[in-house]
């Protein structure tokens, strides 16, 4: 599928610039025009389809699904999946935590939405794709659904709701399930221009961050030692998974700017579960979502759901490495 | 006078909807109000639940994007 990048990412630097193929410079050089090209296709692709996706399935007809029907356990499931296809911001996850609550949805299945939505994205699903393939990402989907659903149950079973500011909980005993929502009536044809708009904004908001990243990438590439990091963070160290995972709470960075570095320090040794634990653990859980956090629960709200999430993607790191 | 109402909570993709709204209104060359609302609860009492969100004359527009200056100009 990618050839033609490939082919034209050869012509450009052994061809048109004239640096040699078996150079470190042209290694790194090629590594990074080829990258940069593949990663950008690919996100303008995902977010085209999640674009529609989502046109069709807007959040507010998603939380009205989920206040309404009663799911008998599959709530958390549905909650989690409805994240991943749901795009993320972080200025919007309040708003939808309160939206959700007055919805009548119980506080855990809103926690199963709220963990899974920023890791599973279509930003880091195009990147995930363009860096490890087919077979690595779906795994990583999985499991960035199956983290919420565990991670929404367990939240649900310790009886959080005091912890939450006094006017949410006045917002969620008003809770009522029918809040109007009117349903766009336009055709697919009609919903086409602003999706693509949508998609082309994406794709050119995080482009600098992915040139930043694949440029770190590439620079590594052509001039770490293969095997450098693995005499650091080798599997064998029981302690790399949760110390990555903590360390990389208060990086707050986006899935365009860190997976691309995460891939070179993959090929150079590093674990992919511990890698991918940084890399949950960094764009999942922010300082400053917890900062907006603050305006709805408890300072210790937010370090009960903080702590559980880092104990589940540690988990999942050690899973991760134990799998793949 | 008509007024338009951004909602949002004060990230980049808010500012981006307020510096539309006012290039659309310039261009236009029209009177109007523009009110920034980024202050949750208030956020929560127009039935929003992804932001930025735009409002004209208290109609809801576009919520959880950013609409372009155009689209905005259509709606003036």
């Amino acid at each position: 599928m990618f050839e033609w990048i490939q082919f034209f990412a050869d012509w450009l630097i052994y061809d048109i610039f004239g640096v040699a193929a078996d150079t470190q410079l042209g290694e790194a050089l090629n590594f990074f025009v080829y990258d940069t090209i593949k990663i950008l296709f690919l996100l303008f692709l995902i977010t085209f389809i999640m674009g529609i996706v989502n046109s069709y399935f807007p959040v507010d007809k998603l939380r009205n699904f989920l206040s309404r029907n009663k799911l008998y356990g599959l709530e958390y499931l549905a909650a989690s999946v409805f994240g991943a296809i749901t795009p993320f911001c972080s200025c919007s996850s309040v708003p939808l935590f309160i939206g959700f609550v007055r919805g009548g949805i119980p506080l855990g299945v809103t926690f199963a939405f709220l963990i899974t939505s920023p890791l599973v994205n279509e930003i880091a699903i195009a990147i995930f794709l363009g860096m490890f393939g087919l077979k690595t990402t779906l795994i990583y989907v999985v499991s960035g659904i199956l983290l919420g659903v565990l991670g929404g149950f367990v939240l649900s079973k310790l009886n959080l709701e005091p912890l939450l500011s006094d006017w949410v909980q006045k917002a969620m005993a008003n809770s009522e399930s029918d809040e109007d929502y009117d349903e766009s009536k336009q055709t697919f044809w009609e919903r086409l221009p602003a999706i693509r708009n949508e998609a082309w904004e994406i794709v050119r908001s995080v482009t600098l961050y992915v040139i930043i990243g694949i440029g770190i990438g590439a620079a590594m590439h052509g001039y770490v030692p293969e095997g450098f990091f693995e005499e650091y963070i080798s599997a064998e160290n029981p302690l790399a998974v949760p110390l990555a995972t903590v360390l990389a709470v208060p990086l707050y960075a986006n899935a365009a700017g860190i997976l691309p570095v995460i891939q070179v320090l993959v090929a150079k040794g590093v674990p992919l579960g511990t890698a991918i634990a940084f890399m949950m653990a960094t764009i999942g859980l922010s300082i400053p979502e917890a900062m907006l956090m603050k305006k709805v629960m408890t300072v210790k709200l937010i370090v009960i759901y903080f702590s559980v999430e880092v104990i589940f993607i540690i988990f999942s790191g050690y899973l991760f490495n134990w799998i793949l | 006078m008509k007024t338009i109402k951004v909602l949002g909570t004060g990230c980049p993709k808010c500012k981006t909807t307020v510096n539309h709204a006012e290039k659309a209104v310039a261009e236009k060359g029209v009177e109007v109000q523009i009110i920034k609302i980024e202050d949750i609860q208030e956020i929560m009492e127009y039935n929003v639940m992804s932001t930025p969100a735009l409002l004209i004359d208290d109609e809801m527009k576009v919520k959880g994007r950013v609409p372009t200056v155009e689209e905005i100009k259509g709606w003036l």
